[in-house]
């Protein structure tokens, strides 16, 4: 892993792959499956903050409390537990395949509407990272036939729920908010809810079913 | 209760923001000069990281409905307390009724207003600040606004006046290079601490959008998405940096050629439009 420096209070660590960068994310905040855990001398104290992306972890540190350079000659030999949570059922989320894009997407790929909504349900997919507004997640495991670009044009406004796709991901988005992925269907699970602990149904690691209803 | 007769420009509620949900999508938000709310904070006995105001451009009028102690920090104005002219960087008394008006800063962008006890609007995910990116915490201030004052905190205020230099006409800001310097020729990094930049009317607590020399790359294609800090420069395809503040967000697509040093994000972020900023490479 090559840890690279982001200013003075920060590391970004080069993964590779997204599941490295949940087993490092649990090895830097001791939220693994396993409370014994295997951090070395436990929490790492003065972390603030670890962002998984496609294929890296941004660690955010307290200068005062962590020495980034301290940190960034230790953290390739953090043993990588797996994250509390990896053995659950995946989080299941019934949408109706009505969308927009829905024609467009089977065009682009020379299916059928039928075929494309068969694809996007039969795949497993992981939350490979969050981000674009908060409680959107990057989910992997898109059958690569429905790989498509995003739109030309972005929508101006993308309703909550809207199941949609682009690129190599798929995500459902948690609020109302402009937008350029080929919207698929909706769900009426509520992806976001800031009076949920976590806000976010979804978190780096989760892994997600989509159920035609 | 502090009434908004007018919020000014822009004014909204600040705290240290909220850390740690940056892999939820969530944005660190908070004051974008923080060390300038956490002085006008100690100067009224209150914890660091209780909120404030934040004004951009100043402007605003507060009529206070119960006597507080006030402070005013960051961008310096002229602070006027029932007409009478106040100390900037001290702590202030405001008799009960008293209209508090605030002026146009001709030096930084961004002034803060301390309240002994805090403003205690309801927090959201841990944090009483406004996060225009993801629009969450209170809105904007509107005029009618009335804002609840917390419990007066038991530590008293000890300290008349703190010195502090106002912003700088012609700022330069320390940078590191990287994560993302090998994008860019050896000449980008050059022409970054080489030459000034203009800091643009597009600029908000989201980035600063500097105008000036572009940055060239010498790899093309597209960055996989990845964790940002605030005091990134991003570097889109036009090769105009954008430098994050609060607000930015959590994850990005275009590489980042150098960070601003934490101890410089102050000043970063009482740069003005139209104001031109110069950047200095700092060791490793």
């Amino acid at each position: 892993m090559r840890v690279r420096r982001a200013g003075d209070a920060a590391l970004l660590v080069e993964t590779g792959d997204p599941a490295t960068a949940h087993r490092l994310r649990a090895a830097l905040l001791a939220d693994t499956a396993d409370p014994s855990g295997g951090v070395i001398d436990g929490v790492i104290d003065g972390v603030i903050d670890v962002v998984p992306g496609e294929r890296t972890v941004l660690v955010t540190v307290d200068p005062a409390r962590c020495d980034p350079a301290w940190l960034a000659a230790r953290i390739a030999d953090l043993p990588l537990p797996e994250p509390a949570g990896a053995g659950d059922a995946p989080v299941e989320l019934p949408v109706t395949y009505d969308g927009a894009d829905l024609a467009e997407v089977a065009e682009l790929t020379g299916l059928s509407p039928a075929e494309v909504v068969e694809r996007h349900a039969a795949a497993s997919y992981v939350v490979a990272y969050l981000g674009f507004s908060p409680g959107f997640g990057y989910l992997t495991g898109l059958d690569p036939r429905l790989h498509v670009p995003r739109r030309a044009t972005p929508r101006t406004t993308v309703p909550a729920g809207s199941v949609a796709i682009a690129g190599p991901y798929s995500a459902v988005y948690p609020a109302g908010s402009p937008g350029g992925w080929r919207l698929l269907g909706r769900t009426r699970v509520a992806l976001w809810d800031i009076d949920r602990d976590p806000p976010s149904l979804l978190q780096p690691g989760t892994r997600v079913r989509f159920r035609p209803s | 209760m502090i009434e908004v007769v007018r919020p000014g420009p822009l004014a909204t509620v600040q705290d240290l923001g909220r850390p740690g949900l940056a892999h939820l999508g969530v944005p660190g938000s908070g004051a974008a000069d923080r060390r300038s709310l956490a002085l006008a904070n100690r100067l009224v006995g209150n914890p660091e990281g209780a909120a404030g105001l934040e004004l951009t451009l100043g402007g605003a009028a507060l009529r206070f409905h119960r006597r507080a102690w006030i402070a005013v920090t960051g961008a310096p104005v002229p602070v006027l307390v029932g007409g009478r002219a106040a100390a900037a960087c001290a702590p202030c008394f405001v008799p009960e009724g008293t209209l508090v008006e605030f002026g146009t800063p001709d030096r930084g962008l961004r002034t803060y207003l301390a309240v002994r006890g805090g403003l205690d609007v309801p927090p959201v995910l841990g944090s009483r600040s406004t996060d225009l990116l993801s629009r969450l915490g209170p809105a904007p201030l509107a005029a009618g606004d009335h804002l609840p004052v917390g419990a007066t905190p038991a530590a008293v205020p000890d300290v008349d006046v703190a010195p502090v230099a106002p912003p700088a006409d012609a700022p330069v800001l320390r940078v590191m290079p990287g994560p993302r310097d090998d994008w860019f020729s050896p000449a980008a990094l050059a022409t970054l601490t080489a030459r000034p930049y203009e800091v643009t009317a597009q600029s908000n607590r989201v980035g600063v959008r500097l105008a000036g020399p572009a940055l060239e790359r010498v790899r093309s294609g597209e960055l996989a998405s990845e964790g940002m800090v605030t005091g990134a420069l991003q570097v889109p395809p036009d090769g105009l940096p954008i430098l994050f503040l609060a607000d930015h967000p959590t994850t990005g697509g275009y590489p980042v050629i150098a960070v601003v040093a934490a101890a410089d994000l102050p000043a970063a972020a009482q740069l003005r439009p139209g104001q031109q900023v110069r950047f200095r490479l700092r060791g490793r």
